[in-house]
This record gives structure tokens, sequence and C-alpha cells, in this order.
């Protein structure tokens, strides 16, 4: 399989400032889509990346590794009430689904606006993971890209984790 | 507006659920919605009786959209049903392939309720 700096005719170290904007459009318009909020740019862009939820999708294909979104409990509730309805989003798990699913769309999103990756790279089913105190290690060698992201009070994380 | 009996087959409840919100925001009046989990799931529903419109995720478990499309044309029930494709894929090849295969229309997830009804309201015929 080609890596995905020949696929994309980048150098590793490229790929942060190309696919860091591409991975911040593709989160903004699904938040604005599916649950009609605008996502703005984290005034302290740096803050390590905190939340009890995370939600991953993993990437296998031109693209092997995954995207990840994270926010608190409070956020991804809020979240699942404005796709679902306050109802469906009193219940957790119901809650936690919301948010695989914006993460899914999130990736397919950033996929389908590298032509590269279109039609070569497939998506796995969401997983949330509840808790905070997690590390995750992809296989190396590896690159990240992360976009710390803003509505209503919240704070979102979205994270790029590419096996280069 | 014509009153519609749906079908909606999505292996996440929460897109189903997500799905039905977008129609109703997209002005359709739905009087019953059913559900199913995967394509196998889905001709079930499609045998037990006439419906107006089925709304297929193309990625699922036991049987998925296409071959769900390739079914339902060997259904008497389904004769005349428009299914319309939702995927997360951004491959053009699985849309092309869904379309050759009998799909009305498609939506990309993500999708706002006025691109629904850009993509249904031409398959409600009047």
């Amino acid at each position: 399989m080609k890596p995905i700096a020949n696929l994309v005719q980048q150098t590793p170290g490229q790929i942060e400032s190309s696919w860091k904007p591409i991975l911040e459009c593709a989160a903004v318009e699904v938040f604005e889509m599916m649950a009609g909020v605008h996502l703005e740019p984290n005034p302290a862009p740096n803050e390590e990346p905190r939340g009890e939820q995370t939600a991953m999708v993993g990437m296998a294909g031109a693209l092997c590794g995954m995207i990840t979104l994270r926010c608190s409990q409070r956020a991804s509730t809020k979240l699942a009430a404005l796709m679902l309805g306050e109802d469906a989003a009193s219940n957790t798990a119901t809650a936690n689904d919301a948010l695989g699913e914006l993460c899914n769309m999130v990736a397919g999103n950033f996929k389908a606006k590298i032509n590269a990756l279109k039609d070569q790279c497939m998506l796995s089913v969401p997983t949330v993971i509840s808790g905070e105190d997690y590390a995750l290690e992809a296989a190396d060698p590896n690159e990240g890209v992360t976009v710390a992201l803003t509505f209503d009070g919240e704070l979102v994380w979205v994270c790029l984790i590419a096996h280069t | 507006m014509k009153k519609l009996k749906i079908l909606i087959v999505d292996d996440s409840s929460v897109m189903r659920k997500i799905v039905e919100r977008a129609l109703r925001q997209a002005g359709l009046q739905l009087t019953e919605v059913l559900e199913a989990s995967n394509g196998a799931e889905a001709l079930a529903e499609v045998q037990k009786g006439a419906l107006d419109m089925i709304f297929s995720d193309i990625n699922m478990p036991v049987m998925d959209g296409l071959e769900l499309l390739k079914q339902l044309a060997a259904v008497e029930s389904a004769k005349g049903v428009p299914v319309v494709m939702i995927t997360t894929e951004g491959s053009e090849a699985r849309v092309v392939e869904a379309l050759a295969a009998g799909a009305k229309a498609y939506l990309r997830k993500p999708f706002t309720p006025e691109q629904v009804k850009e993509r249904v309201q031409p398959l409600l015929g009047g």
C-alpha cells in the first residue's frame, strides 16, 4: 500500500498544515448541518484535549488511522438534544450514539474532501469511550492533527491520527 | 402534501431517528415510520405491505444497502417504491452502483432538511 504521504504528494511534516483546515472544515459543516451549531476556533488552540466523552472512528486503506471527537458529557448531551430532541438526549446511551454518529460523519466528510481518499479509504463503525483517564497509543510511525473548537461555551476537539 | 408510510433502514438507531427528524423538518407528512437495522430486516418489512418510500444506509451488517436494492427488485410489494440511499461514504463509485441497482436518489451525510426536501420532493409524484 502506498504511504499516505506519497498518495497526497506531501511529506509527513506537511500533513498538519495541509489537512488541519480540511479537518476543521469537515467538523464545522457536520456540526452546522446536523446539530445547527456553529463551531468557532478555541481561543486557546493549544489546550490539551479533555472531556469525559471520546468518539472514535477508524480509517483503513489509503489512510490508516482514526478520527476522534472529544468533549465533556454536558457538551455531548447538548449536541444529542440538538440532533434528536431533549427527550432522546436524556438517555446516556443515545447521547453517546449521537456523538459516535457525529464523529462518523466528520470522518466521512473529511475523506470526501480529499480525492485520494474518497474511494480508497474505509471507515469503521464508531466507538465511544466514557471517562477521562486513558491514554491513546497509536502504532508508530504516526502523525496527529488536532483542531480545537468551541460552541456555546463548550469545548470540542477533533483529532486525526494517521499511521504514516 | 401526500401522507407517507416509510421505512428507514440503518444499523444505527440514532441515525434512524436523525433521518426521521430531518424528514419531518423537511415538511414531509409521515403517517407511519417503520424501522429496520439491516437489509434482511428491511425485506421482511417490505413483504408485510405497501410503503411509499424507503430510506436506506449503504454500509450495514447482515445485508448491506446495495444487496437490499438487488433483492427488492424481486419483491412484488416493492415495485414502484422509491428507494433513497443515505451514506457517509464519499465514494462516488458506491453511489453510482446504488443508482444503477435501482436507487432513485441518494443523500450524503451530513445533510440539511433542505437537502432532504430537494432530493425527496421529486419522488413524491405530486
